[in-house]
Formats: structure tokens, sequence, C-alpha cells
């Protein structure tokens, strides 16, 4: 086994030794910890990009590394085929821009910030590329503690008040998770992936309703994590309290659940799983709509910019669900388009409320919805004195990356929000047409209009309509990740050609996993030291 | 009559777990999600079916009969979702405490209805 091989292991072991590394320093040698944390994450993000492209380049594109070197279905193996690697770079990009982003500030205002960062970063990577569901279950036990402390993160009366609730709902769910998992080994005696792919359709028709009772629990553990209606109710205001870097990586966590599910459906309940084949994908069509209804409303009724971040994270994942629902190979892989442009346009917005915000005093979103709800003619009086001020450079700055924000929101040419909603609607309507086709296309549009005319309202509340223009004070180092991220989505949309043939391939052979499940049950056992010496 | 006594030990546990959760001080939601957690553990032990008087680590034989045994995936589970509950428990206790350090309230809003 070269060691090339052996990479694979790595985005879960160094964010582990990073995580580690950094308990052993006191809290006041910032730099250092700092610079061990970003370390890290750029060593992560190269990592990452090798893998990828190895994946991409190879024929056989599934490599498994059996931990313990175990065989397949005895052994916990881990994983890469094309999405679990695309995920990993979308996890190590977010956490660059993230981490720079709480270097100006952040990482100062409490202890074991980086510590908390690179075992949330561990515990992602670690179930992007887990081929067992138990493994899976403890994996997600890794970044869920983390992502607890990291909500709670900067402390204050509103973060321990959403943490409490964050808490409490993600540990019943992991409940669920348990159940799930223990029925559906308990009918097949296996907890590897791949072999359940395999034992799925040999279950006997009297024990196949306790499966579907286990994959159907398992699923709403998920969906609690990808916040579809009507589990998604917490997740607004746990990401509206996190703390901006914070929020801004908890833009993939919601990502997480989704990964889940569009692993899981189409491995276990895919084309070849005989009487269970397509399980569960009609509920997750008109659950993805419903979730796409009510993210769009609470869009438009947020006041604050945070709620509205919150809440098109939900459109985001409704989007998603419905696109996995219609199991298509074209509209999985427009869907895949739509997470990574979203998920990076969801954290850099997430970064850049803070900096808006930064120059409003706490309580002006208070005063905000008392003045639309009593009428705002008190402003009337102030006559316009400065006409010709001229914008200071930072706010120039802030907003140009607010329209860049708001354009990959509403999905607006020319940025890749737009790609993504085109893709989806035409695999959409290119495929078979039925009446829950239409009405997901109808949302789609709308929710896209719900999120202009949010972020229309937002930006002239913020950039436009303050008489006295308190200019905020920024950091070149804050509003760098907030352009690294945006530049980002230009480029998926420059080489948009190249990156829907990667979705296209990752689409394929996600709907064929067949390849998958092949691949993973012929891993060998590599020969130890001894049985090579001796051969 | 085993069967019968281990169902409605979890049936009870996982029922006043949810009752519990729904109340609305946070002392009463970490008894309900810990009796939760328990009545879960005892559900994925009863899944790896259940065996009187068998072993669950193999002897170090050469033949050796798999059905003699009891199936020890799920108790290595157990182990597992024992420490990751336990854990998460304890971290929840803090989170309890210091909302009511800043909040004044146990109640799971952080302040007492009108």
């Amino acid at each position: 086994m070269e060691w090339t091989s052996h990479l694979l292991i790595a985005p879960i072991v160094l964010p582990l030794v990073a995580g580690a590394l950094l308990l052993m320093f006191d809290e006041r040698r910032h730099t250092l910890k700092a610079a061990i944390s970003l370390a890290s994450v750029l060593t992560l993000l190269v990592i990452t990009v090798v893998l990828l492209r190895f994946v991409d380049s190879e024929t056989a594109m599934t490599s498994v590394y059996p931990l313990g070197n175990w065989p397949a279905p005895f052994g916990i193996v881990l994983v890469l085929d094309r999405l679990s690697a695309l995920m990993l770079v979308l996890t190590s990009v977010l956490a660059l821009a993230a981490l720079i982003f709480s270097l100006a500030r952040w990482h100062k205002s409490g202890p074991h910030f980086h510590t908390l960062f690179q075992l949330l970063l561990m515990g992602l990577n670690g179930a992007f590329l887990t081929g067992d569901l138990f493994n899976l279950f403890v994996f997600f036990e890794v970044l869920l503690a983390a992502s607890y402390g990291l909500v709670l993160y900067g402390s204050g009366q509103l973060r321990v008040k959403a943490g409490l609730h964050y808490i409490a709902i993600n540990l019943a769910a992991s409940s669920l998770f348990l159940i799930g998992v223990s029925l559906i080994y308990g009918v097949t005696g296996t907890l590897n992936m791949a072999d359940l792919a395999l034992r799925i359709p040999a279950v006997a028709a009297e024990d196949r309703m306790l499966l579907e009772a286990g994959a159907t629990v398992l699923g709403i553990a998920f969906l609690v994590k990808a916040g579809m209606w009507p589990l998604g109710f917490w997740l607004p205001t746990a990401y509206t309290a996190a703390a901006a870097p914070v929020a801004a990586i908890f833009a993939i966590l919601s990502k997480v659940g989704v990964y889940v599910i569009l692993r899981l459906s189409l491995l276990l309940f895919g084309v070849d799983a005989g009487a269970t084949a397509g399980f569960g994908s009609s509920w997750l069509l008109f659950g993805g709509m419903a979730t796409i209804a009510f993210g769009a409303i609470g869009v438009l009724a947020s006041q604050a910019m945070g709620r509205l971040a919150g809440f098109y994270v939900l459109v985001s994942s409704g989007t998603l669900l419905a696109a996995i629902g219609m199991a298509s190979v074209s509209v999985t892989s427009g869907a895949l388009y739509h997470m990574v442009s979203s998920t990076l346009a969801i954290s850099a917005f997430f970064l850049l409320i803070e900096l808006v915000e930064r120059a409003q005093d706490p309580a002006a979103n208070v005063l905000a919805v008392t003045m639309e709800a009593y009428g705002d003619d008190m402003d009337e009086e102030e006559a316009p004195e400065e006409v010709g001020l001229a914008i200071p450079g930072t706010l120039a700055v802030l907003g140009l990356c607010f329209v860049g924000c708001a354009l990959l929101l509403a999905g607006l040419p020319p940025l890749s929000g737009f790609i993504a909603k085109f893709a989806l609607l035409t695999a959409m309507i290119g495929g078979n047409e039925n009446a829950a086709m239409w009405v997901l296309a109808a949302l789609l549009l709308l929710s896209g209009l719900s999120a202009m005319i949010a972020m229309t309202r937002a930006g002239i509340r913020t950039f436009w309509a303050p008489i006295e223009g308190t200019v905020p004070r920024v950091r070149v180092s804050e509003i760098v990740p907030v352009g690294f991220l945006l530049v980002l989505c230009l480029v998926l949309t420059v080489q948009g050609g190249s990156v829907m043939r990667y979705m296209d391939a990752t689409a394929q052979s996600l709907h064929t996993p067949m390849n998958y499940v092949r691949a993973v049950m012929s891993t060998a056992q590599v020969p130890g030291p001894k049985a090579a010496e001796s051969q | 009559m085993m069967e019968l006594t281990l169902a409605l030990g979890i049936g009870v546990l996982v029922g006043s777990g949810v009752w519990l959760l729904l109340r609305p001080r946070t002392y009463q939601v970490i008894i309900g999600l810990s009796l939760i957690a328990y009545g879960v553990n005892l559900f994925i032990f009863s899944m790896g079916r259940l065996r009187m008087n068998a072993a669950a680590v193999l002897s170090s034989g050469t033949n050796v009969n798999p059905a003699d045994y009891a199936d020890p995936v799920p108790q290595a589970l157990v182990l597992t979702a024992i420490v990751i509950g336990f854990a998460t428990t304890a971290l929840f206790l803090v989170v309890l405490l210091v909302s009511r350090g800043l909040t004044g309230s146990d109640h799971v809003d952080g302040r007492e209805p009108h």
C-alpha cells in the first residue's frame, strides 16, 4: 500500500491532531494557536483538492480504506467517491474562509475556539468519508458536540437560549438515529452501507415493514438536521444566534443531513433495491416543496438579515430534498451544483451580515420592526441634507459584496445561483412531466423572487436609508474571506461547463450504486509487514 | 416472558422520557433525555436477539460454532452509545446551569410565562 492511499484518512486525522495539539497551549498565546489552526486548514484544503483530482482522474472512481485492515463487511471502511470528495473540498473552503474571518476578532472572545473548530472539521470529514452506519453516528456526534460548543461561543443570553434548544433537539434526534440504526441492524445483520445495499433486496416480505420503519426513523433524524418542514423550526434561530464565523461554517452542517439522505436513499433504495426501490422519495419530494414554501415565506417575513439568511438555509435544503425526491440523474446533478453554489453564498452572506450590522446599534433591528408596525411618519420630517455625499470606500465594497450575495441567493444572472436554478429547471422540464414537477418549478422561481424582494428591502434599509451613515470599521482580513467565497462562485460560473461535467459524473455514479458496492466489497486485506517479508 | 418485560421496560422509559422532554423546565428536559437514552440503549441491545447464558467473546478453539455465541456487535454499539450519551448529557447539564445563571429562570425559554 503506497503512501497516497493513506492520504484518504488524512482529512480525519489532521484536524484531530491539530485540535488536540491546540489544547496544550495557554489561551493567551493567540498567535501560536491561530498559526496551528490556519496551517491545519490550509493543509486540509490542499489534501482535499488532491483527493478530488485523484477521484476525478481515475477510471475506477471509488477508493476504499479498510480501517484496521479488516475486510469490508466486518471492519469499518472509509470510502472516497466523487460525492464525498466534493463535500470534503467544500468543507475545507468554508473552513478557510470562516477561520480567516475569525482571526480578526472572534477567536479571542472565548476559550478553545480553534480546538472546537478543528474537531468540527474532523466530524464533518469523517461523516463524509465513512462507509458504515454506526461509524456515521460516531462522527455525527463528534461534529454535533463541537457544534454545541461553537453555537454557544461568545456567550450571551440569546446564544445560551438558542443553544439550549439546539442541543435538546439534536440529542433527541440522535436517539432517533440510534433507534433507526439498530432496527436496520436487527433486520439485515449488517451496518456496512455497501453490504446493506446487497442484503436489502433479499429481505423477507414479513421483515420489510421493520426495515422500512427503521429507514424512516433514521431518515427523520437526518431530516431534523437538514431542516425539512416541519422539523426545521429550530434552525433559523440557532444559526442567527451563532457568532458570524460559526454561522459561516454551519452553512455546511445542514448539508450533512442532505448528503446522508442523498447517499443512503440512492444506495439502499436505489434501482437495485427490489421491492423497496424508491422508498420514501415522494416524502422527500413533497416535504422538500413544503420546506421551500415555508422558507420562502420566512425569508419574506424576516426583518433582521440574520434571520433572512437562516430561512434561506431552509429554502436551499428544501430545494435539495425535493430534487433528491425526483430521483433522476440530471436533476441530481443540478442539485449538486445548487448545493455548492448556495452553500458558498450562504456562508459569505453570514460573514457579511456581521460586518454590515456592526455599524448599527443592537436596538436598530427592534426599532425597524416597530417602525414598520406603526408607520414611519417621523422620517418624513427630516429633509435630506447632504445630497452629494461621496460613498466611503468600505461601504462601497460591502455594498458590492451584498449585491453579489443577493444575486446568488435569488438565482439571478450572471452568477452561479442562476446556473444552478437553470440546470435544475431544465432537468425537471426535460424529464417526466407531472403536476408535482410543475409545482416544484413554480416554487423554485417564487423562492427566488421572495429572496430578491427580501434582499432588496434589507439592502435599501442598510445602505441607503440611514440618514447619518456610520461606516463600520472593517479590517481587510474580514472582507477578504467574503470576497474569496464570492469569487469562488464567479469561478463556478465561468468554469460552469467543467463543473457541471463533474456533477453529471457524480450523479451518474450515485444512480448506479452497484459500482460503489462492488468497490467496497471487493477490497482485499492488505498484506501486513510480516506476510510481505515471508513471501 | 423476558421479551414482554423488556418491551414494557423500554416502552415505559421512552414514554416517560418523551413526556418529560415536552415539559417546560430545563431539569425535566435533561431527565427526559436521559430516560430516552436508557430506553434506546436497551432497544439496541435487544436488536441483537436476546440470548440466555451465551458468551459474546469467542473462545480460542479451532471449531467455533457462531450459533453458540451472543451477537457481540450490539453490545459494542451500546457501549459506544452509552459513552457518547454520557458526554452529551454532561455538556447539556453545563448549558442548563449557564442558562439558569444568565436568565435567573429554569424555564426553557429563559423567562417565566405570564
